[in-house]
């Protein structure tokens, strides 16, 4: 798996906002078909870092590669936040997900057959054909997740980046969600999943970046998980307790 | 009946009011469409700037003698074309930068109407909007400017959606996320000077509003929202101009009333349609399978 170029690097990274920097020296790499979460408080930089990798936000410093080479639109699926989309705009599940081929479509030319084909393939994946004709607003959270899931599916990309996407779900529709992305990576998508819920990370994934500004630590996640690495990501964010060997943390 | 009849039929008979109902069904057409994004962006504010940043160019023109109709969008596309460079540097809010701006262009137009020492009838019907003083020029030019508006919309639908939409992923998407929205500026520039002469300045924000606020109630897509959009563009204009003739009022103040009204049944309606969702909700007892 070594020999194997990794599905994202990021090297030597600065970014920011006013001359302030946001992110310092972040430097990483994650797997190929592996479901990775990028740990840490809020404010710790995860969305700046998703939205330099995805060539939103200019790098002061750094290089991003992706599957050995330089960022392609196409190869890279996103997922913003949810809070971040309007919600109220009249507009159907199954256009949503179908906004997902425009970046093969080039300017003017219009989706056709094969593009409505892949697009109801991503919903079909992420179980939500049923609701394509739904106007976005009858949504509940996690339909909303997915139908911005099966639009980054809809890209054919092979990395997909998501920015907080169980944020605002009840327990049992988190479950489904991580179900659904153990699943992808089993089919050999790559995922790197930005979170602030530990226990999610903790229970599911198989690696971690934790970032709080700089690169914490990185890699497998029964090599990444300690008391220290913790500590230093949340600070006085965590709350952690040693017994019988193990570590329970909180976020207080 | 056939009194009733008549009644409908007398004012088409005039040749000004058959100019003045093809005129403002026009304006209502091209507005409500291009009006949909600026509903749908929260930007209605700039539909009332550019109208006004018009102004400046319609008195421009009007001193120099020159096509008070170029003038016009000249006057609107710089406006618009300086409130994008301002807002997108980051410094300034949008509707500060808006704000700033549009005041200035339209303090630059007063300033030079106030040149002659009075205003002229002709200048005056750009600000307050008189549909029934048409000629078939202005008809051809409103109808010229619209079909590129329209032509443009449809050749771009697919940018504008995703921008309109969700900017961020427009823009990993590599859409030229800043040049569609300076267009989408440039297609509402375009489309305050079709409706300059049939509502005047400070109307046709009205009806870049109005009639698209009402279609956002009603549709589920953007498609279906245009077309409401329209429909209660198309009446407004048309009822308007029947209010104006037999009520002896103002077409611009009555169509934009017109279409105020429509959007207040629409609101009644979808709130109603919400009402009884819930209570058959309830009633059943719970979600439906």
């Amino acid at each position: 798996m070594g020999a194997e170029t990794p599905a994202l690097r990021v090297e030597g990274l600065w970014t920011g906002y006013d001359g302030r920097p946001a992110l310092e020296d972040v430097t990483f790499s994650i797997e190929r078909g592996c479901l990775a979460g990028l740990v840490g408080p809020n404010g710790s930089g995860k969305s700046t870092l998703l939205r330099t990798i995805l060539g939103l936000q200019r790098p002061w410093r750094g290089q991003v590669w992706v599957f050995g080479g330089r960022p392609e639109r196409r190869r890279l699926g996103y997922t913003p936040q949810t809070e971040s989309i309007d919600w109220a705009f009249p507009i159907t599940v199954f256009e949503v997900a179908l906004m997902g081929r425009y970046g093969h479509l080039g300017l003017l030319r219009r989706p056709g057959k094969r593009d409505r084909q892949v697009a109801w393939q991503a919903l079909e994946r992420v179980g939500m054909a049923d609701k394509a004709r739904r106007r976005i607003q009858e949504l509940s959270g996690g339909e909303q997740r997915r139908t911005l899931i099966a639009r980054a599916l809809a890209q054919e990309a092979e990395l997909l980046l998501l920015d907080e996407p169980f944020a605002g779900l009840d327990a049992p529709v988190q479950h489904d969600l991580l179900h659904l992305f153990q699943d992808l990576a089993a089919e050999g998508k790559t995922l790197l999943v930005a979170t602030h819920d530990l226990s999610c990370v903790a229970t599911h994934f198989d690696h971690a970046v934790f970032l709080n500004r700089r690169v914490i630590a990185f890699g497998r996640l029964e090599e990444v998980l300690r008391e220290d690495v913790l500590q230093e990501t949340f600070q006085r964010h965590l709350l952690l307790l040693s017994r019988g060997g193990q570590i329970y943390a909180e976020h207080p | 009946m056939p009194n009733i009849l008549d009644a409908l039929r007398e004012p088409w008979t005039l040749a000004f009011m058959q100019r003045g109902v093809l005129a403002a069904c026009l304006a209502s057409v091209v507005a409500s469409v291009v009006g949909c994004y600026i509903v749908l962006r929260g930007m209605a504010f700039i539909g009332d700037a550019l109208p006004h940043a018009a102004f400046s160019g319609v008195a421009a023109a009007f001193l120099a003698g020159a096509n008070l109709y170029v003038g016009g969008a000249v006057g609107a596309l710089v406006t618009a074309f300086v409130i994008g460079l301002l807002a997108r540097r980051g410094a300034l809010k949008h509707d500060t930068a808006v704000g700033i701006v549009f005041v200035a262009a339209f303090a630059l137009g007063v300033l030079l109407a106030s040149r002659r020492s009075s205003y002229t009838v002709d200048l005056f019907s750009f600000v307050f909007g008189n549909v029934l003083a048409v000629g078939w020029q202005d008809i051809w030019l409103m109808a010229l400017l619209g079909g590129i508006v329209l032509a443009l919309v449809a050749l771009f639908w697919k940018e504008l959606l995703i921008v309109t939409y969700d900017p961020n992923m427009a823009a990993a998407l590599g859409v030229p996320v800043n040049l569609v929205q300076q267009g989408l500026l440039a297609l509402v520039a375009l489309t305050s000077v079709i409706a300059l002469k049939a509502v005047g300045i400070v109307l046709v924000a009205a009806l870049l509003v109005t009639p698209a606020a009402t279609g956002q109630l009603l549709a589920r897509s953007l498609p279906g929202m245009m077309a409401w959009a329209v429909a209660v563009g198309l009446l407004s204009a048309v009822g308007g101009l029947y209010a104006a003739y037999y009520a002896d009022v103002s077409p611009s103040a009555a169509i934009v009333l017109m279409a105020t009204a429509l959007f207040t049944l629409a609101l009644l309606l979808s709130r109603t349609r919400a009402r009884l969702r819930t209570r058959a909700f309830a009633r059943s007892g719970g979600p439906a399978a």
